[in-house]
């Protein structure tokens, strides 16, 4: 819903949050998480406006809500509501409102720094005890600074200064969030600043109402929020598909001719377009797929993107799209050609009129209202279509690795026969039980398939630790590594043993990026291996239909289940006696 | 600017902030008289009147209303001056 990206208008949602919400909830297949919100000053308008955004991005949260400044308490001593409640993901609203002491002008550094210790370990404990209770996701603030400065400009240096005692914590709070995992920032520190101090500390909400903020800013934190969880739950955006002229440089490529083009380090003109370059490639380095779609011959593109003076070259683009079909037909082949829902693309173009087709033809595609391009980097940006969670190895490679597989669709024109072409590339896998140095890549795998998915669960990392630890589970990953490179985890099988003898697969994943590798029937085999070892004879499996994985609707049939049960929703149970089962996988090697 | 114009504008952040299409508010009506409204819905109703008519209510202005009359008053020596 446009009105819930970014910027937005306050007053807007403020006064419509009732029709909103409704309209939201028309959609369907939401995924449900339960948050508890822990707050140190009011918080109910936080947790309303969270759930709009956050049912924008497919998420419908389930709120407990501490009382009022019961943010200790129920962190510390607990309650049975919340104790019942055993939340997903525990935010901690917390503010400068709630640090206890400050340093004063007569204390020395021995004494500031055990209030620094303090305050801290005060906040530590709360997030201990949190974890250990409900192994949750915890979503912290940092602080804000102050609208007023005790010792002027020296209250940032001077120990002595609030200013820099909110510092000192908030690096303190930093380096924490960098040793633990599922713990995350939420940064108001810097979400103040970009709303402006002064305004975002209007204590007339805090004498009226106790808010900490300014209740129009309300929507900015919630949204910074929503943002960080949507990330958790797989839910960000993964590909750019950019417009060339006056996007990534000004001028028209086809009339003015690449000597003309606004594009380099000097003349403010061309710099601004320049630094936007820039920016995107920062983007790719985090892997996220750059593709062009541009209404232009495709040589002009291609000269346009060699401008010497430009950052961006048409090697750093998986898919150029340079042509005068509709920019909408493109972006659907571009999905196409790179296995990914056309939902998960960032369409970015300076003309309103290709913005509105697009998003009017593309549901789910965000198509920011980039505005002037001064402010291009800014609301990309602040729309957090990307922002970073859990930063795996494999997001810095996939860049590479959706290059290999182009390379590999050349390869493939070479063959006559699928399965000579599968040996060609020369495929190994390691099909083995879970490890710790791959559990966080396993959970963002659970979270980000969509397609190659039986059951649609999603796992948060510590849902995978638990089950690392837990006996009763077979739980396998496969890597796959080839001729043109290692793909790495790619697929995970989930499933419980019951009564003895039998298994039931909860999760059978694949990444996209190894369909038609027979990998499937490496897992297969594997999965029937383990199973024998425990004396399990048979294997139940269960498709849940969505939105998106009619792609496997047929999978346990081709892997020789028989279907039992299939309900009104077209949820299929299968089974298989696995006595005479005989290996599949021809083409991979395996090792554990 | 007159009352009943006052009025007019007053009743359509009533129906929005609520989402009751029904809602029609005179000098008497208190939160009583509205489902939804409660001391922190109270302030999201400030925040879009403030918007509305482009005035400032001050901390002592809040708590003192004690119906819509009030408000009304208050929003037209606001607005004449």
């Amino acid at each position: 819903m446009k009105e819930l990206e970014y910027p937005f208008d306050a007053d807007y949602l403020i006064k419509n949050k009732r029709k909103i919400k409704k309209e939201l909830l028309t959609q369907e297949n939401l995924l449900e998480k339960k948050i508890a919100i822990l707050g140190g000053s009011t918080t109910s308008d936080i947790k309303t406006m969270l759930e709009l955004f956050l049912l924008n991005y497919g998420i419908k949260p389930i709120f407990y809500e501490s009382e009022y400044n019961k943010y200790y308490e129920d962190a510390m001593f607990g309650n049975d509501e919340l104790n019942q409640f055993n939340p997903d993901i525990i935010f901690i609203h917390t503010t400068n409102r709630n640090i206890m002491e400050y340093p004063t002008v007569f204390d020395d550094s021995v004494m500031i720094d055990n209030l620094l210790e303090n305050e801290y370990n005060r906040f530590k404990k709360i997030w201990q005890t949190l974890y250990t209770k409900f192994k949750c996701i915890i979503i912290q603030n940092n602080f804000e600074y102050l609208d007023y400065r005790l010792l002027g400009n020296k209250d940032a240096s001077d120990i002595h200064g609030k200013i820099n005692f909110i510092t000192r914590l908030n690096q303190k709070f930093y380096d924490y969030a960098n040793q633990t995992k599922n713990f995350f920032i939420n940064d108001i520190n810097y979400l103040s600043s970009c709303y402006g101090l002064d305004q975002w500390c209007n204590s007339f909400y805090w004498y009226m109402y106790k808010y900490a903020l300014d209740v129009k800013a309300i929507p900015y934190l919630s949204f910074n929020i929503a943002n960080i969880i949507k990330s958790i739950y797989g839910k960000n955006k993964k590909a750019l598909v950019l417009d060339l002229d006056n996007t990534l440089w000004g001028g028209v490529v086809g009339d003015d001719g690449v000597d003309n083009l606004d594009i380099g380090p000097e003349i403010p003109g061309s710099q601004v377009y320049f630094e936007f370059q820039k920016y995107i490639k920062e983007q790719q380095s985090l892997g996220i797929i750059l593709n062009v779609d541009s209404k232009n011959d495709y040589d002009n593109a291609i000269a346009g993107l060699n401008h010497p003076t430009g950052i961006l070259k048409p090697d750093d683009f998986i898919i150029i799209k340079a042509n005068w079909n509709p920019k909408n037909k493109n972006i659907e082949e571009i999905a196409h050609e790179l296995n990914l829902g056309a939902d998960s693309f960032v369409f970015v173009d300076d003309n309103p009129a290709e913005r509105k087709i697009v998003q009017n033809y593309i549901k789910g595609i965000a198509t920011p209202e980039i505005d002037i391009p001064e402010n291009y980097i800014r609301i990309l940006d602040h729309n957090g279509y990307f922002e970073v969670t859990n930063f795996s190895k494999e997001d810095l490679k996939k860049s590479e690795l959706y290059k290999s597989n182009a390379k590999r669709n050349q390869h493939l024109a070479s063959f006559d026969n699928y399965e000579e072409y599968l040996l060609s590339l020369n495929m190994h896998a390691e099909i083995s039980s879970f490890k710790p140095i791959y559990l966080e890549r396993i959970s963002q795998l659970s979270n980000k398939s969509n397609q190659f998915n039986l059951t649609t669960k999603r796992y948060s990392i510590p849902d995978i630790e638990s089950i690392y630890q837990n006996k009763k589970y077979i739980k396998l990953y496969g890597k796959l590594e080839d001729l043109y490179g290692d793909n790495g985890v790619v697929t995970v099988v989930i499933g419980q043993e019951k009564n003895k003898t039998e298994l039931h697969i909860d999760l059978w994943i694949m990444s996209c990026r190894v369909l038609k590798r027979d990998m499937e029937y490496a897992m297969m085999d594997s999965l029937v291996k383990k199973c024998k070892g425990r004396n399990i004879k048979t294997i139940y499996g269960y498709y849940y239909p969505t939105a998106k994985n009619k792609m496997v609707e047929d999978f346990y049939d081709q892997q020789g289940f028989t279907q039992i049960a299939i309900d009104d929703h077209g949820n299929k149970t299968y089974q298989l006696d696995i006595s005479n089962y005989k290996n599949k996988n021809k083409v991979i090697e395996v090792s554990e | 600017m007159e009352k009943e114009q006052i009025y007019e504008r007053l009743n359509k952040v009533f129906r929005d902030v609520f989402d009751d299409e029904d809602i029609v508010v005179t000098d008497t009506t208190t939160s009583d008289d509205i489902e939804d409204w409660d001391s922190l819905e109270h302030i999201n109703l400030i925040v879009e009147v403030e918007h509305e008519f482009g005035i400032k209510f001050n901390m002592n202005e809040v708590t003192t209303m004690k119906n819509v009359g009030d408000m009304v008053n208050i929003i037209q020596s606001r607005i004449s001056n």
